[in-house]
């Protein structure tokens, strides 16, 4: 283990070495050396840190039901919920027709499950606005004050908690407090309100129907004296045609049916047929920066943008979508869930180039283009160590040449050490391509700390 | 949701006595109920009021991140009402001798809803009955106007932070300088105060002067007094008179500004929009005092049910099943605010500092370290003072007031730091300082504190609400302003302004970062960026909101 460390860290100052080469600024430089000697590590974290609750230690937290009588917070069944979520979106539409903005949000989202197992949580949520002291002006210090008793002096280290909580989103969406309030419903489900409630677009195009090689069976072919269905309307009017050839429907007004002659092959009935499916199906590769930089809300933003699109996308397609993950720093691999894409770490460089890359090969290898429609999102925060784009705008070019759309947001940082840069949206503005093709590859830019009804926004900058 | 038996309820008789007994002081009934998990889920997001009126944003989740505690200043799992009677709720598996302890604590509580002048407002009027009459007024406008109801609560609550609690409550306070005349009391108060900022000394001599007057003449005393007056301050007169205009058109809080005055709101077809607004803010004003009494209230009632409870026999075999659930209520955290721990602690000092009389002006004064520990002047007025700072404080004072330095060692209290280790990933919590100041701001820090804004009819230009948020360098959360600020134009009828002040945090010049340093070092100092505040007004017209930089 820690020999593969090493070597994919020496891969890693070799490519930064042939960077320094090419010739690089020295901020560059610096930026580059803090990811690289980040000693962050990839790793998935362990599903018990993930279940850990937040410890509510504010002064206003504690009430004498759950302290003193150790009364449990009592929570709602799913199913409650559901019928309140039609409700309350209907009521939000209202609002939006009466002139007031919509208040309703669909909650936090993932709640993934290994093997694929992965849950989507429908929460409907709301904020009462009110003009209040904004809590994140605080300094960093005053913020992290908490009160605290016992042994120790000024300056001693009491205690430690392992930061799961900022780092790949290990408490992210569907954690915490939230816990047994949940409403589980699937993916197709989310897909559903996406696009009906919050009116993401259908597809304009879904591409051209592809023949699979899957069959159905159906009731449809017609055939005449025996099957297993008789198709009643298919037979009165084969009998009254039979009965005009032999007149014995003389006035058209005046119909007697009794005088009706039934001839055995009138009867027409359904047969089970083969039927070919023309379904179009759509395979969409997920691409996320996990890299140093990406630590805390960048992250959170893509991947919940990014699960939002999954479940559109399911919608859209009916469920024949097949979707491929890819996380990328400065080498990209392809992680077989959702949950190892979720929930996987940050830690070192970023290359966005490799992602492309990978992606190219497998649609190449695997001769995916003749088959599907396929989609590309990749979320990122906009640093590349390639500063100029000279191996992904390339990469891209190739890839928009086969996809049906590539999206590609950038959450921008708006506070930390590396704010505000964003070298990826630079280069792709500079290549032209966004100008060239914009039914086919799309930017979107959005803060870190962007909520839900903004990230459905972005979706809909990328896909409509 | 049903009462709990008899048997039960006659312990908690039995306990109200020997409360009682012991100095505790509340009206005779109350009502225990024993809840269900089911009853849980309807009551917490009413504030276990069950009479509170129907609104669409109880049913859903509400968003916790932000700033929650200044957005819902009520405890949604509160064991004990303040209404009249008393309401209290209860586990229905509770074995007695528990339910003994909670009886106690639930009477702490009543006894300070009951006598905490912060609460004075709440005295007069059963809640959960106004509760309930007002949630049938709104299910009836509801069946007439239909989702506009919720459009009319949704805009009041948006704003039912500003309802002018401390006036609300100074109005109904009946000090003695009330029988003073409104002129002695503005020359006291306003007048050598704050527009001639005289001097102490000159300020007791005024005083004294009055006195005399007072003594020599009991009738006239007053009109002795200002004669002088005249002649030292010939503008007095004039200005007296213009404040007493002042006052009479003295605006009341945002929300009682708005229902008077609304141009929209009077036409005759959105009267009954009014009825909705004041029902909001009966709300709001009687969860007020509940949250600016948290370390007290908690405290008071740990005090007494710790005190009772290990007086009573009925403790007798559960010492130590008492010692452990009183303990997981009452210890100090190692980390974190703990209301019910810190505010027994403090009432225990306060008693034990009064009994020695070290509460007294001649003990502030010895600096001696083992004199102060040593002073005991045997004076026996603990009980008395706690219960006058149960009656007259409120968090902010009890805070500001009794933490000192000798509290913070005795408990070794300390500020806890949380800061990021790169090298172990780790959050470390650290000491951050014993310090009895630094601890005393940090828990006025975490103290709910809504933001002071009120209207300026000065400038409120043709049909245009001017509201003016006094600057205490803290800014508003930007992306609720639109939201609100729509409701409170909505509910106005007209364009509204808002001025505040903004922070515009200038990152400091950057030092070339030492690489070594940012990695190698264990800590992540936080560096302080400066700060320059500007002020801005925000207009909602039409809803769009601009602002502008004054």
């Amino acid at each position: 283990m820690e020999n593969s460390v090493d070597a994919d860290h020496k891969k890693k100052f070799a490519y930064f070495e042939s960077l320094k080469k090419n010739g690089i600024t020295k901020e560059q430089e610096e930026k580059i050396l803090l990811e690289l000697n980040d000693d962050q590590k990839h790793s998935v974290p362990e599903l018990h840190e993930l279940n850990k609750p937040i410890l509510p230690d504010h002064l206003y937290s504690y009430s004498d039901l759950l302290v003193l009588q150790n009364h449990t917070r009592p929570y709602v069944a799913y199913q409650n919920y559901l019928k309140s979520l039609d409700e309350l979106l209907e009521q939000d539409r209202k609002r939006e027709s009466d002139g007031f903005p919509r208040k309703i949000r669909v909650g936090r989202l993932v709640k993934p499950g290994k093997g694929g197992k992965d849950k989507v949580v429908v929460v409907p949520t709301t904020v009462e606005e009110k003009f209040i002291h904004d809590p994140s002006f605080q300094s960093k210090e005053e913020e992290d004050a908490s009160g605290g008793s016992g042994e120790g002096e000024e300056g001693d280290v009491i205690g430690e908690q392992p930061m799961h909580s900022p780092d790949g989103s290990g408490a992210g969406p569907g954690e915490g407090e939230g816990g047994p309030h949940e409403v589980e419903s699937s993916a197709y489900d989310l897909g559903k309100i996406l696009t009906e409630q919050f009116e993401l677009p259908n597809l304009k195009d879904k591409g051209k129907k592809r023949s699979l090689t899957k069959y159905t069976y159906d009731m449809t072919d017609r055939n005449r004296g025996y099957g297993q269905i008789l198709d009643k309307k298919a037979t009165l009017k084969k009998i009254v045609e039979t009965n005009i050839h032999l007149g014995n429907l003389p006035d058209p007004d005046d119909i007697d049916p009794s005088r009706f002659l039934i001839s055995p092959s009138d009867r027409i009935y359904r047969i089970l047929s083969r039927e070919k499916d023309f379904e179009s199906q759509a395979m969409v590769f997920f691409l996320r920066d996990y890299s140093g930089s990406m630590t805390g809300n960048p992250t959170e933003v893509v991947v919940s943008q990014h699960v939002l699109i999954y479940s559109w996308i399911l919608y859209q397609y009916a469920r024949q979508v097949e979707t491929r993950f890819i996380l990328h720093d400065t080498e990209a691999t392809e992680v077989d869930d959702f949950y190892t894409y979720y929930n996987s770490k940050v830690a070192g460089g970023t290359r966005v180039a490799s992602a492309y890359k990978l992606v190219n090969e497998i649609v190449e290898n695997e001769n995916l283009k003749s088959d599907y429609n396929i989609y590309v999102f990749h979320g990122t925060d906009g640093d590349d160590w390639d500063t100029e784009g000279k191996e992904a705008v390339p990469e891209l070019l190739k890839m928009i040449s086969y996809s049906s759309r590539v999206g590609i947001t950038i959450a921008e940082r708006k506070s930390g050490y590396q704010r505000g840069s964003s070298e990826v949206q630079e280069y792709l503005e500079k290549s032209g391509l966004l100008a060239d093709f914009p039914e086919l590859i799309r930017l979107d830019v959005v803060s870190d700390d962007a909520n839900e009804t903004r990230l459905i926004e972005s979706i809909r900058n990328l896909i409509s | 949701m049903e009462l709990i038996d008899q048997k039960t309820k006659k312990i908690m008789e039995g306990c109200k006595e020997r409360a009682r007994d012991e100095g505790l002081t509340f009206q005779d009934e109350s009502l225990e109920y024993i809840v269900s998990n089911r009853d849980l889920i309807e009551l917490s997001p009413k504030n276990m009021i069950p009479t509170l009126y129907d609104y669409w944003v109880h049913d859903v989740e509400v968003l916790k991140e932000k700033g929650k505690y200044e957005l819902y200043p009520a405890n949604p799992y509160e064991t004990v009402i303040n209404t009249r009677p008393a309401i209290s709720f209860y586990n229905d598996n509770n074995p007695d001798w528990l339910n003994v302890m909670i009886f106690y604590h639930v009477i702490g509580h009543i006894d300070f809803f009951q006598n905490n002048i912060f609460f004075k407002h709440t005295w007069d009027y059963d809640f959960t009955g106004e509760a309930l009459s007002d949630k049938r007024l709104i299910s009836r406008l509801r069946s007439d106007h239909g989702r506009y109801v919720d459009y009319v609560i949704e805009f009041s609550r948006g704003i039912d932070n500003l309802v002018g609690y401390h006036r609300e409550l100074s109005n109904l306070d009946n000090l003695d300088c009330r029988d003073l005349s409104k002129r002695l009391n503005y020359y006291f108060d306003v007048f050598l105060q704050e527009t001639k900022s005289i001097k102490v000394n000159d300020y007791i001599k005024e005083i004294e002067r009055y006195n005399k007057c007072l003594k020599e003449n009991k009738d006239h005393a007053e009109n002795v007094f200002f004669a002088e007056i005249e002649t030292k301050y010939p503008e007095f007169d004039a200005l007296f008179k213009k404040s007493i205009e002042k006052k009479t058109q003295r605006i009341t809080d945002v929300v009682r500004y708005i229902i008077e005055n609304s141009p929209f709101l009077n036409q005759e077809k959105n009267k009954w929009m009014k009825s909705i607004i004041e029902v909001v803010r009966k709300t709001a004003l009687f969860f007020q005092p509940q949250i600016r009494t948290k370390i007290m209230n908690e405290g008071w009632a740990s005090y007494w049910h710790e005190i009772l409870f290990l007086k009573d026999d009925r403790i007798k075999g559960h010492e130590v099943d008492f010692a452990r659930v009183n303990a997981a209520v009452t210890s100090l955290p190692r980390v974190g605010l703990n209301p019910y721990a810190l505010g027994m602690r403090m009432f225990y000092d306060l008693e034990e500092k009064a009994n020695k009389g070290k509460d007294l002006y001649d003990f502030e004064r010895i600096k001696n370290v083992i004199e102060r520990k040593d002073y005991d002047q045997n004076t026996k007025k603990g009980k008395e003072k706690i219960f006058d700072v149960r009656k007259n404080l409120c968090d902010f004072m009890f805070i500001n007031l009794y933490i000192d330095q000798d509290f913070v060692n005795k408990h070794k209290l300390f500020v806890a730091g949380k800061r990021m280790n790169h090298q172990k990933m780790v959050w470390e919590y650290y000491v951050k300082s014993k310090d009895a100041h630094a601890y005393r701001n940090m828990i006025l820090q975490s103290l709910y504190h809504p933001p002071y804004i009120e209207v300026d009819p000065e400038k409120n230009k043709g049909n245009t609400l001017y509201l003016v948020h006094q600057f205490e360098e803290k800014p508003l959360v930007n992306e609720y302003i639109f939201n609100t600020m729509m409701g409170i134009s909505y509910l106005w009828g007209g364009p509204v302004q808002l001025e505040t002040s903004e922070a515009l945090i200038i990152p400091k010049a950057k030092t070339p970062k030492n690489f070594q340093y940012y990695f190698g070092s264990q800590i992540d100092e936080p560096e302080k960026p400066d700060i320059k505040w500007q002020r801005v007004v925000y207009t909602m017209f039409d809803r769009k909101l601009t602002k502008k930089i004054l």
